[in-house]
């Protein structure tokens, strides 16, 4: 679990319909690694789970919808009462499971 | 797809061998496929790498082993082409034995898709003259609308049909890479990178390579197979060297769930989910550059043959050159001034790998009973004096 150095505002966005509370100025990835969401999608195509890693636009492992479009979520700054879902794979099982 | 001068920030390259019975300059698939051959035939091989800031078409390329379309003016390359591919799949599976890669080889069919029954119907016909080349061994099919809908849900309401081969596939490409360059090292061969040979000297014992740090290497044979790369060394071997750059560009999207089950000639999902879009030919010289238009034409097209792709998002987008020459087929020479030197070139590395790597080494060694037709293919068919009428 990770521990902010420091605080700023606080807002809320939501992922996957869960409140979620951000600092002011957080990307989207940060805020969620610091919520306690590591696994934020799986692989289409081996379907294990991923999570943010390079957190500087590089490795496209932390990918989240927004808007219709699949982004990356280190890419993206969190904005109040934004509306983010999880990128969901073929797999049934894994789609329609709740993530921790 | 080359970059900064990342070999002059790198220390130079130490030979570590004075001397072998080959020398390949070129590392890419074509060299690495050779090198790869006669290391089999238990020669022993150097190969010479210019570098990552090297053009480089292995690096860029669009991953296919394709049949359907090709050699229709050249009966021979449409034989050697299909003798490739058949023996891909035994290939794949040497190479993943001795390296333990998987190539994520797919040899399940592939299509060309139109959008105008005009342009279909001209396919069609390039096909059938094919087939009637071969003595009618030749297995595509036609798919109409539904057809294709039926085998391909994904696809738009605007494509009109699609000529379906059988013996059309595709591989990751720079697995394929990766994996020859392994198996190359794994079976003792001596790979150099940033290694640029600047002249090739013939002596009375073979030839003389001298890099760009000044050493040198002695070899018996030398095979040229560097691509855009080979015009100045092969002319000082007495080769013409009728090549030129084209350039495509490519375009792949987010990883995406499979959406697509075979491969066309313009789109494909590689293994790991992304969507790779290209199929543009430029001439422009040595040009690696992309450019809005032609992207903008690609994703176009692209939407229009599979309009789920509307809403992808692209991650990468590159220009890279393919190996031309003055009809489009593989040149394969031996130098009549210098013989022991040979120039191999190809636009088409990844298909023609597996004989590249299973026949040409016969006719490098010239240990056939027939010298010069490895495998009943006469490589004179592909020698560059074609070129002289």
């Amino acid at each position: 679990m990770y521990k902010r150095l420091t605080h700023n505002n606080a807002l809320q966005f939501t992922f996957d319909g869960c409140s979620i509370t951000a600092n002011e100025g957080d990307t989207v990835a940060a805020a969620l690694l610091c919520s306690g969401k590591s696994t934020i999608r799986h692989s289409h195509v081996s379907l294990s789970p991923r999570g943010p890693f390079c957190l500087m636009g590089a490795c496209y492992e932390c990918l989240v919808r927004h808007e219709g479009k699949t982004v990356q979520a280190c890419m993206l700054t969190v904005q109040p009462g934004m509306v983010i879902e999880r990128v969901r794979t073929a797999d049934k099982a894994l789609a329609d499971r709740k993530e921790q | 797809m080359s970059g900064p001068a990342i070999n002059a920030l790198l220390p130079p390259v130490t030979l570590t061998t004075t001397e072998s019975e080959f020398a390949i300059v070129g590392g890419g698939i074509v060299g690495l496929s050779i090198a790869y051959g006669l290391l089999q035939k238990g020669k022993t091989v150097s190969l010479f790498d210019e570098g990552d800031d090297a053009i480089r078409a292995s690096r860029g390329n669009f991953g296919l082993i394709w049949v359907q379309g090709k050699g229709a003016k050249m009966p021979a390359y449409a034989r050697w082409t299909r003798e490739s591919a058949r023996r891909w799949k035994n290939f794949a599976s040497t190479l993943a034995d001795e390296c333990g890669t998987d190539l994520k080889l797919q040899q399940r069919g592939g299509y060309s898709i139109f959008l105008d029954e005009a342009s279909l119907a001209a396919k069609v016909a390039l096909c059938e003259k094919l087939k009637s080349d071969l003595n009618g061994d030749y297995p595509f099919e036609v798919l109409g609308h539904n057809a294709i809908k039926k085998e391909e849900p994904n696809i738009g309401p605007r494509v009109a049909g699609a000529v379906m081969h059988h013996e059309d596939g595709h591989v990751n490409s720079l697995i394929l890479l990766r994996t020859l360059a392994m198996a190359v090292r794994r079976k003792g061969g001596n790979v150099y990178n940033r290694a640029r040979i600047n002249n090739i000297d013939a002596n009375a014992s073979g030839f003389a390579l001298t890099a760009d740090t000044a050493q040198v290497h002695q070899c018996g044979k030398v095979v040229l197979a560097a691509g855009l790369g080979t015009k100045k060394l092969g002319q000082q071997l007495g080769f013409k060297v009728p090549v030129r750059a084209q350039r495509g560009q490519v375009l792949i999207t987010e990883k995406m769930p499979p959406i697509i089950n075979r491969p066309s000639d313009e789109i494909r999902q590689v293994n790991e989910g992304g969507i790779q879009i290209g199929a543009s030919a430029e001439e422009v010289g040595e040009d690696d550059r992309e450019t809005i238009v032609t992207t903008a034409q690609l994703a176009n097209n692209a939407i229009d043959q599979y309009p789920i792709l509307a809403n992808a998002t692209i991650v990468r987008s590159w220009g890279a050159l393919r190996i031309m020459s003055p009809d489009g087929f593989p040149v394969y020479q031996q130098s009549l001034t210098y013989p022991g030197a040979y120039f191999a070139t190809c636009h088409s590395g990844i298909t023609l790998a597996a004989v590249h790597a299973q026949l040409l080494p016969e006719w490098l060694c010239d240990d056939t009973e027939n010298p010069g037709v490895p495998g009943d293919f006469n490589l004179g068919d592909f020698s560059e004096e074609r070129f002289d009428v």
